[in-house]
């Protein structure tokens, strides 16, 4: 009981930093799960510009000076111009065919993402330093130091997942939203320019997925593959989820970051491999997701 | 909708239905007979080495074809058979001394054995789900290839033997590879043929355009996916391992989600849902990586914006849309 | 009918294709030229360490090695192995076989580099291998055609390993990524530790690839209380546990130290010195290690990117300058007709130059030559640009790497 009881203690710090670590995969998985809801695409440039996210913060610091505050916002809005233009110029000329053609285009809009940053800045990483004004937060406690920027990213991430849920679920905006998902030309017909609100949306998920670079930017290395290492384990993530609700697609990235936290201290071997052990799990009994509509 | 389904092509109404020999109409026939010329000539004057990449991945792209062409499932996990095929293949001829006939058809055996347990959970989705399902499933093969001591982690298996045919052929003679790659392409492209124009590639067809209608004729839908996803996987290992006596090696890129990618490139170019346009579409990408080499950090870019404008302008394939220019198929 | 103007068209369609198809017409072999091929990664990981920067050091080795100004001509080509053992064999393959390419040069990534090894033993021409890591070269699979310049596994193990526990380094913690190559550098590793007195008291096996955060496997390797934390990693794996080494304190005071079993200065230039501060590593060059290295990094000029030489490409230049002046002392049309004779010829030869001083070649391909073991400088002991390292040991030539007679190469005991 007291053996118990020590490892416990000792798995504690492990599990709030996986959970810190689920922070990502629920921003990234909501941010494919907003896309896929109005959409009906599978956002598989999500890890590049997860990517570019983090890229522009970097930019943004050293060619302009623009430290880590502003970036938080500017970064977000201008991936979420780019975007914009994605789903403009080639995104949209696909919602009358096959859903996978839109997993197709993206894959290959993230090829050319991740090869013209390659290109560009090379491959081994650019350097953000963590601001210092988070030292404030750091937590000190007996065994266990916890930098204060992990504390910020739990709550910035918390923060921006329920505000997004609040835009959906309660606000005007949200109800047209879920109605134009589920009825797009009564919707239009309601004079709802729907084309606009699926510009809209695509760039919302998009700016999610680079808010989510430069909350990484610090704990990372900036380097253009940065993206395509998580973005597979999000996918299995969003499988286990399902892709029914946004609240779905956010409890199940914490849940997944709990999961690895605790598969770290007890059997580091397998914290990778968890995630698609449990996606098995789940379609097996639950083909539709954990939260999903069959 | 007929625009809307992904195998556009297949879905052509054909003006020359009338079908010959094996099958094949009479466009098909000559398509076929000049890739037949083209296999048994080439080699006399184009790089044996380089064709017979080509083949491998020619074979590789039909199995995928099979799949996304017939069944309408897009597998973004390939890689997990034809990479699986090609360890074993390799270890087999390498640590065991297995003749290459053999460890060829053990490469398929891997990828039947692989293909049966992933199918089976795979094909509870369609669609997107089912292409996300495939690609995680395939990046656990790729960390069991990391691990597993036989595959030799990073620097995978080296040197593989490519031995003595039947205990005859001499087969470290580029040539005589070359024919021993050549038969199994064509064997695997006929069957494959076959397999399409059979009552069960009937039901396959059934399933990618109907599947309620499917089931409600008495079909056990999900069995025919079942077997059609165990097929492609088994040609695919084939192709894996075949490649792995080529080229001597088995290594962690066969595994990767990147050469799942490619394989649906190839397809794709070619023109999903054709015979022959896998065949093209690796010939295509196969060439184009092969001048890339040189021009070093462009690879990527230029991979990614074939994508791009295969979707969006070129949804057909190459050969897709010769056959819609000619109304045949092809 | 129809079907004529079918065939034809399909030809027209496809004939651009057949245009690029590569023909088997190997390319009338002039006997007085010398070709180079620099064969590496120009698009992914390795880029920075090896890349287009290989090619201008070995541009630069043709040009001192004076061999064209005796009327020889050398041509350097440069191919993208994008990491993929295939793309790579098919590349040098066409190389030999049509291009008429005597020697290989560069080639990291291990996997990429052992097939070369096999194809250009077949074809007898020269190998000479700068930026592979693996020790298997010069080990189980060596090659009379083959020469490993720069540094191995096992040398930098011996270096970081054996060299720390001297320094005062005793006990070890190990983060080792979960496969092979992670597995022999920590063994590797172990056995310089425990050689040298030092004890190994735990380690942790991270799941490879994707695991992006290593803050909790630091903080099981700081509570063990390890002196050093032994990073058996590489390239993204080790440049995030570094970084978050350095988020969480963990070479706070300066009791606990982190050992990188392989970096690169080009990783200590992106992670930055506030960052990497204290780590302990070993390269067999630094730009700014004496006055003949900061020579030749002065006339090699800025790498791509404005960065400065790795010893990687060190390595290419001082390869290929030995092979020219083996070229030199033989004659092209000998060096040319047997790739193994010219290595023959490299191994008789004693080395120098300035990237790496004196040195010599074994009889198993293994170039010799000193490793240094340094410590990352504090932002505030560097006096400037690109002023990373300071020396803590120097490990000689004749102890840096492993002894001929334990590698298992075939060469050796014939």
């Amino acid at each position: 009981m007291e053996d118990l009881l020590f490892e416990l203690q000792l798995a504690l710090p492990q599990v709030i930093l996986g959970v810190i670590n689920g922070s990502f995969y629920a921003l990234l998985s909501l941010g494919l799960a907003v896309i896929f809801g109005m959409l009906n695409v599978i956002n598989f440039a999500h890890g590049a510009q997860f990517m570019m996210g983090a890229f522009v913060a970097w930019l943004l610091l050293s060619y302009l000076g623009i430290g880590y505050w502003p970036a938080l916002i500017l970064s977000p809005l201008i991936v979420g111009f780019v975007g914009v233009l994605m789903e403009r110029l080639m995104i949209s000329r696909l919602y009358k065919l096959d859903h996978l053609y839109g997993l197709l285009l993206t894959f290959g809009c993230a090829l050319v993402i991740e090869g013209l940053f390659r290109n560009t800045f090379g491959s081994s990483g650019q350097r953000y330093t963590t601001p210092p004004e988070f030292r404030a937060l750091d937590l000190e406690l007996a065994d266990f130091f916890l930098p204060g920027y992990r504390v910020w990213v739990l709550i910035a991430a918390s923060a921006v997942c329920l505000g997004t849920w609040l835009v959906i679920e309660k606000t005007k905006i949200g109800s047209y939203l879920r109605a134009a998902t589920e009825r797009p030309q009564l919707v239009q017909a309601f004079g709802i320019n729907v084309p606009l609100m699926m510009t809209l949306t695509y760039a919302a998920g998009v700016a999610l997925a680079a808010f989510a670079g430069v909350l990484a930017a610090p704990i990372y290395s900036v380097h253009p593959a940065m993206g395509a290492n998580f973005i597979i384990t999000v996918f299995a993530v969003v499988v286990i989820g399902g892709m029914g609700s946004i609240m779905g697609a956010v409890v199940t990235g914490f849940l997944l970051g709990f999961v690895q936290g605790i598969t770290d201290v007890f059997y580091p071997e397998a914290s990778q491999t968890v995630v698609f052990v449990i996606m098995a799990i789940v379609l097996l009994t639950r083909p539709a997701g954990l939260f999903g509509r069959a | 909708m007929a625009e809307g389904t992904i195998a556009t092509a297949g879905g052509i109404a054909a003006r020359h239905e009338e079908t010959g020999l094996w099958g094949f109409t009479k466009p098909q026939a000559v398509a076929f007979l000049l890739m037949l010329a083209f296999v048994l000539v080439s080699p006399f004057f184009l790089y044996p080495v380089f064709l017979m990449k080509v083949l491998c991945f020619a074979l590789f792209a039909c199995a995928f074809n099979l799949l996304i062409g017939y069944v309408g499932l897009l597998s973004f996990g390939h890689a997990a058979y034809f990479g699986m095929g090609a360890y074993i293949t390799g270890y087999a001829a390498k640590a065991w001394g297995v003749p290459p006939e053999l460890a060829i058809l053990m490469g398929g055996a891997t990828g039947a054995l692989l293909g049966i347990p992933f199918g089976w959970l795979a094909i509870r989705r369609a669609g997107i789900y089912f292409a996300m399902i495939t690609l995680a499933l395939a990046q656990m093969v790729y960390f069991f290839a990391l691990q597993a001591p036989f595959t030799g982690g990073e620097d995978g298996i080296q040197a593989i033997p490519r031995g003595t045919l039947f205990g005859v052929f001499d087969l470290t003679a580029d040539l005589t590879m070359y024919w021993l790659v050549a038969a199994i392409f064509l064997a695997g492209f006929l069957l494959i043929h076959r397999i399409v124009h059979s009552p069960f590639g009937q039901v396959m067809k059934a399933i990618r355009d109907n599947e309620p209608r499917a089931t409600s004729l008495g079909y056990r839908t999900d069995d025919y996916k079942l077997m059609a996803f165990v097929l492609s996987a088994t040609l695919a290992g084939i192709a894996g391992g075949t490649k792995a006596l080529v080229f001597n090696i088995a290594t962690l890129t066969d595994v990767h989600w990147a050469m799942s990618g490619e394989v649906v490139l190839m397809s794709l170019v070619g023109g999903l849902g054709t015979i022959f346009g896998p065949v093209v579409g690796a010939a295509v990408i196969i060439t184009m990586q092969n001048y890339l080499a040189e021009f070093g950090a462009w690879v990527l870019v230029i991979q990614g914006v074939i994508f791009i404008a295969c979707v969006l302008a070129f949804r057909r394939g190459i050969l897709g849309e010769i056959a819609h220019a000619l109304r045949v198929k092809l | 009918m129809t079907v004529n103007r079918r065939t034809l068209l399909g030809a027209v369609a496809t004939a651009p294709v057949w245009g690029a198809l590569p023909f088997r017409s190997a390319r009338a072999q002039a006997a007085n030229t010398i070709r180079i091929g620099v064969l590496n990664d120009q698009s992914g990981l390795y880029r920075d360490i090896s890349g287009p920067g290989s090619t201008q050091a070995v541009r630069l080795a043709v040009q001192e090695s004076g061999i064209t100004q005796r009327g020889v001509n050398v041509e350097v080509v440069e191919a993208d192995h994008q990491n993929r053992p295939d793309v790579g064999s098919t590349v040098v393959r066409q190389w030999i076989d049509r291009d008429g390419i005597d020697v290989v040069v560069d080639v990291p990534t291990s996997s990429v580099a052992l097939a070369v090894n096999t194809l250009v033993r077949e074809k007898n021409k020269v190998f000479i291998n700068s930026g592979a890591a693996t020790s298997d070269l010069t080990g189980a699979q060596c090659s009379p055609n083959t020469i490993h310049w720069t540094y191995d596994t096992y040398n930098l193990a011996k270096g970081t390993g054996g060299a720390m526990v001297r320094a005062g380094g005793q006990t070890w913690f190990f983060i080792t990524a979960d496969y092979a190559f992670g597995h022999a550098l920590e063994r590797d590793t172990t056995a310089f530790v425990t050689a040298a007195g030092g004890r190994v008291l735990g380690g942790v096996r991270t799941p490879f690839p994707g695991t992006t955060d290593f803050s909790s496997f630091l903080q099981q390797a700081q509570r063990s209380r390890a002196q050093v934390i032994g990073l058996a990693n590489a390239g993204g794996d080790t440049i995030n546990s570094i970084k978050q080494a350095a988020e969480f304190r963990i070479t706070r005071g300066g009791r606990t130290k982190l050992a990188g079993l392989l970096v690169f200065v080009t990783d200590i230039h992106s992670l930055g010195l506030e960052v990497a501060q204290g780590l302990v590593l070993t390269e067999t060059f630094y730009w700014d290690l004496n006055d003949r290295t900061r020579a030749f990094t002065q006339r090699v000029g800025a790498m791509p990117g404005n960065l400065r030489p790795s010893m990687v490409q060190a390595g290419c230049y001082s390869g290929v300058l030995h092979y020219l002046k083996a070229v030199a002392d033989m004659g092209v049309a000998a060096a040319k007709a047997s790739g193994a004779e010219a290595v023959n010829r490299m191994k008789a030869m004693p080395t120098s130059d300035d990237a790496f001083g004196e040195g010599s070649i074994r009889a198993d391909g293994r170039k010799l030559h000193p490793a240094y073991l340094f410590e990352v400088k504090t932002p505030e002991e560097s006096k400037g640009a690109w002023d990373y390292y300071k020396l803590i040991s120097t490990i000689p030539a004749n102890e840096a790497f492993r002894p001929l007679n334990e590698g298992g190469c075939a060469l050796v005991r014939s």
